[in-house]
């Protein structure tokens, strides 16, 4: 474990890309079969290892500390596996730090046998035979939550620096192989051939767009591109071959056993990419639905025929990378789009349609479509060269998004709160209200919290006003001033608004962040609560 | 007596009324006891400062030969007597010439212990446990989380960065007064010979510590005006952290940014120093240690000065140790 954890270290805190790939080409090359085989999979995303649950977690550390003591340790770092790994033992010296550690492979293999009631022995013996820094990776690991700004394409391109092959080449063979990779290790240090493939119906990575910005589009001319709307359901792509088929995320991650409705209905060969959604598709006269529909049926392993009858899934098709055997990637979108089009002609009516596409003549009139979509589903326009190849990765150019703008409104900082670590000396969490009438008057009604969207300048300015301008303290929270004439107005950006019992107010927000900060404004120019219900009910309208 | 009668908080800092001093006061007082050279326990303008020989001389060098109207020495161990009350200066591993001050009167005896450790430093006296009645302790490092390890094995990921990064400039970043010195110390007895470059606000206090008798080795300014940034390529170059941030730091050829800090223990507190290479080395407790300090001296009550005091009372209250807070200001709860 040490060497991986001591990547893991050093990765987190490397912000360039070239310093990474030093790193992981170091790690690559140090580190024997097959512990960097796990270590690329945990990586690139695709390490299987029995998960934990934050509970457990807590319950263990329980066993041994006061609680109080834990709750303060993890305000201040913020973050449960961190904190964990570094109050293990109840404060206990380090006695592991020279004893010999488990390998990676070990606690791979370990995990991954155990049953269901092994597991809370085996973590609390891991734990304790690990280091600081090893209990965080393994922590990591186990509740899968490894951010460390590493993609899979950077693991493979250190791959490549270290052998001299072609990332393409080890991106192809990428979803064919499992780990630990032996087989891959030993044809990039040249000591066997190259890997045959098992599955000849692989993942290719996907091309992604940039979000359209200030000025990009009056560079570009509309004539060469075409518009499609952007639903909002999942990326994936199909992958059909001699009788296997696959549906991927985006990230290439196998979701065919999810969706058995859907790669059932496979009668092609080649790769699609498109999105998931649910509901009717065009051909069938039925509605699709929204995002929240789907997400009953995302992350799991298996289905359900109820689930399948009630959240029926289909795949709204956008482009064409194989057809049969033959990549048709270096064609242009329209081109491409021909043949997928007839291929969606042959296939079954009620799992699969194609993405219509958007016309327009000038970036006004798209302007005008993508805030008024026509489907509450759709969540704004992507735009595509008509000549572009399907290049995976997201180039700057060819494709771009252009999502509706979130809604915005105007509202008064009336709570803040200390942040958690590497916030936790400032108060970074904001409470905000809009104004409404009562009996007794014209008041501020709290609406939402929001703990980001500001800058870390932007933040030093909220934090010196909270400071400033305390009028009450309850534990954590200060209470600040907030009267017509005196106050913080913030303009907060959400996603949704849905009617809540939760809150007082009766609203909810989805997604809210602080996206700019109104010293320019006075807390009576806030908006108002009845502004807020007219968007839901707007929005009602719409479904 | 109560030990409250004897020495409390006031703005200026701890009170001590029979005797009438302050000790480490945040404001001009008439009689100051120091404990230590760090510029928010050592301020200039007092009256009369009673301090070690070292913290003299230190406050001397950041504030100029007048930093107070009249100073007096205190010998380790040797029992002064401050209008009827009796005052001890005792090391405290903190930094060159830190102290403890043991405050006696009728029976009732009080340590400020300011700023201190028990991990090994050669680079100062070690901490000496004193028995009291009332143990005043810091709690910059009061939470379960914080446990320094082996300076040892810290300073050896330097050198392990230096064979992978061989090209950039390693710059570690450490307080000007003791983390400088005790990192430059390290790397030395880490078998590092080359010349270490330093910034220019750690020339005096390097070389006043060489005064001392702690060899350092060959240290060289690193502000050349005319150098070139490859000069520097593959060096260490010790600074304190804040020029990290600024132009100066722009000479070396692709800076590393290290930092020798208890703080480096959290992730996220290194990350949002822009900090590539962690070096955990403190020169305070850690929470075990802060814990077994209380344990060995076993006093009636603990008072807890500057840091993260709320864990450090909760832990004595489950060991049934009477512990306050003492919510005093001023002090730096974030420096080391």
């Amino acid at each position: 474990m040490k060497p991986f954890a001591t990547l893991l270290d050093r990765l987190v805190l490397t912000p360039s890309r070239n310093g990474k790939l030093t790193l992981l080409v170091d790690y690559f090359r140090t580190t024997p079969d097959p512990d960097r085989g796990y270590g690329l999979a945990a990586l690139a995303g695709v390490l299987d290892l029995k998960s934990v649950k934050p509970a457990m977690l807590r319950e263990l550390v329980m066993e041994r500390m006061d609680e109080v003591l834990f709750r303060y340790s993890y305000d201040y770092v913020g973050d449960l596996a961190e904190t964990i790994s570094l109050v293990w033992d109840g404060g206990a010296k380090d006695v592991a730090d020279h004893a010999p550690q488990p390998r990676l492979s070990e606690v791979v293999k370990r995990m991954n046998s155990l049953g269901r009631t092994e597991v809370r022995g085996a973590v609390r013996d891991l734990l304790d035979r690990l280091d600081t820094s090893g209990r965080f990776a393994f922590l990591k690991l186990a509740t899968g939550s490894l951010r460390i700004g590493v993609s899979a394409r950077l693991a493979k391109q250190a791959l490549a620096d270290m052998s001299g092959k072609d990332i393409i080449e080890i991106e192809t063979l990428w979803h064919g192989l499992t780990p630990p990779y032996e087989s891959l290790f030993a044809w990039l240090e040249g000591r066997a051939d190259k890997p045959v493939l098992a599955t000849p119906a692989i993942f290719h990575s996907v091309m992604l767009a940039n979000p359209v910005e200030d000025g990009d589009l009056e560079k570009l001319d509309p004539a060469d591109y075409a518009a499609e709307w952007k639903w909002d359901g999942i990326r994936v792509q199909m992958s059909s071959h001699g009788g296997t088929k696959k549906l991927y995320s985006r990230s290439g991650d196998d979701i065919t056993g999810a969706f058995p409705d859907v790669v059932e209905a496979i009668n092609f060969d080649g790769v699609i990419d498109g999105e998931l959604l649910v509901g009717g598709t065009k051909r069938t006269n039925a509605p699709t639905r929204t995002f929240s529909d789907l997400q009953q049926r995302l992350n799991r392993k298996t289905v359900t025929g109820k689930m399948m009858d009630d959240y029926p899934a289909f795949v709204r098709a956008y482009d064409l990378l194989f057809q049969g055997e033959v990549d048709i990637r270096a064609d242009g979108f329209l081109t491409r789009r021909d043949r997928l089009s007839e291929v969606i002609d042959r296939a079954p009516h009620d799992r699969f349609d194609l993405s219509d596409l958007v016309p327009f003549t000038d970036w006004m009139e798209l302007d005008r479509l993508r805030i008024d979509p026509p489907d509450p589903v759709i969540e704004g326009v992507m735009i595509k060269r008509k000549d572009s190849p399907y290049q995976a990765g997201r180039l700057k150019g060819p494709w771009f998004k252009w999502k509706r703008d979130p809604y915005n409104i105007d509202a008064v900082m009336l709570y803040a709160q200390r942040g958690h670590g590497k916030r936790s000396s400032y108060y970074s969490d904001f409470t905000f209200g809009v104004w409404t009438t009562t009996e007794e008057g014209e008041q501020l009604v709290p609406v939402g919290k929001a703990y980001f969207g500001f800058t870390d300048a932007e933040l030093e300015v909220l934090d010196k006003f909270v400071r400033d301008n305390t009028i009450d303290r309850f534990g954590p929270v200060r209470a600040v001033k907030a009267t017509p004439d005196f106050g913080f107005v913030l303009e907060v950006a959400f996603e949704g608004i849905a009617r809540s019992t939760r809150h007082k107010s009766g609203v909810a927000m989805r997604f809210p962040r602080i996206s700019r900060l109104r010293q320019d404004k006075l807390p009576r120019d806030a908006d108002r609560l009845e502004t807020l219900v007219a968007m839901i009910e707007t929005r009602e309208a719409k479904t | 007596m109560k030990p409250e009668a004897l020495l409390h908080p006031t703005p200026a800092g701890l009170f001590c009324p029979i005797g009438n001093f302050h000790v480490d006061p945040v404001r001009p007082v008439e009689r100051a006891l120091i404990t230590h050279g760090h510029s928010d326990h050592a301020r200039s303008g007092h009256g009369h400062v009673l301090a070690t020989r070292q913290t003299l001389d230190i406050m001397a060098i950041r504030y100029g030969e007048d930093f107070a109207g009249s100073e007096q020495v205190a010998a380790w161990g040797e029992e002064i007597v401050v209008n009827g009350v009796k005052v001890m200066f005792r090391p405290a591993g903190h930094v060159l010439g830190s102290a403890q001050i043991l405050i006696e009167k009728d029976g009732m005896r009080i340590v400020v212990s300011g700023d201190y450790k028990r991990g090994i430093d050669p680079t100062c006296d070690p901490f000496e446990p004193i028995a009291c009645d009332v143990f005043i302790t810091e709690a910059t490092f009061g939470l379960p989380v914080f446990h320094h390890p082996d300076p040892k094995v810290e300073m050896e990921k330097l050198f392990t960065s230096l064979k992978q990064f061989p090209e950039r400039s390693h710059l570690v970043g450490a307080y000007a007064l003791g983390k400088a010195q005790r990192v430059i110390r390290l790397i030395r007895d880490n078998g590092y010979s080359d010349p270490i470059y330093i910034h220019g606000a750690l020339a005096r206090l390097c070389d006043y510590y060489q005064g001392q008798g702690i060899e350092l080795g060959d240290i060289r300014p690193a502000t050349i005006e005319k150098s070139k940034p490859t000069e520097f390529a593959g060096a260490i170059v010790v600074g304190p952290p804040s020029a990290f941030q600024d132009r100066w730091a722009r000479r070396f050829n692709e800076p590393l940014i290290a930092f020798a800090s208890g703080w480096m223990m959290v992730r996220q507190r290194a990350k949002q120093g822009g900090v590539e290479l962690p070096l955990v080395v403190s020169d305070h407790c850690d929470w075990p240690e802060l814990l077994s300090t209380i344990t060995e001296i076993a006093p009636q009550q603990v008072w807890v000065t500057h840091g993260r005091e709320e864990a450090l009372v909760r832990w004595c209250e489950l060991q049934g140790i009477p512990a306050r807070p003492l919510h005093l200001v001023g002090y730096e709860d974030e420096g080391d």
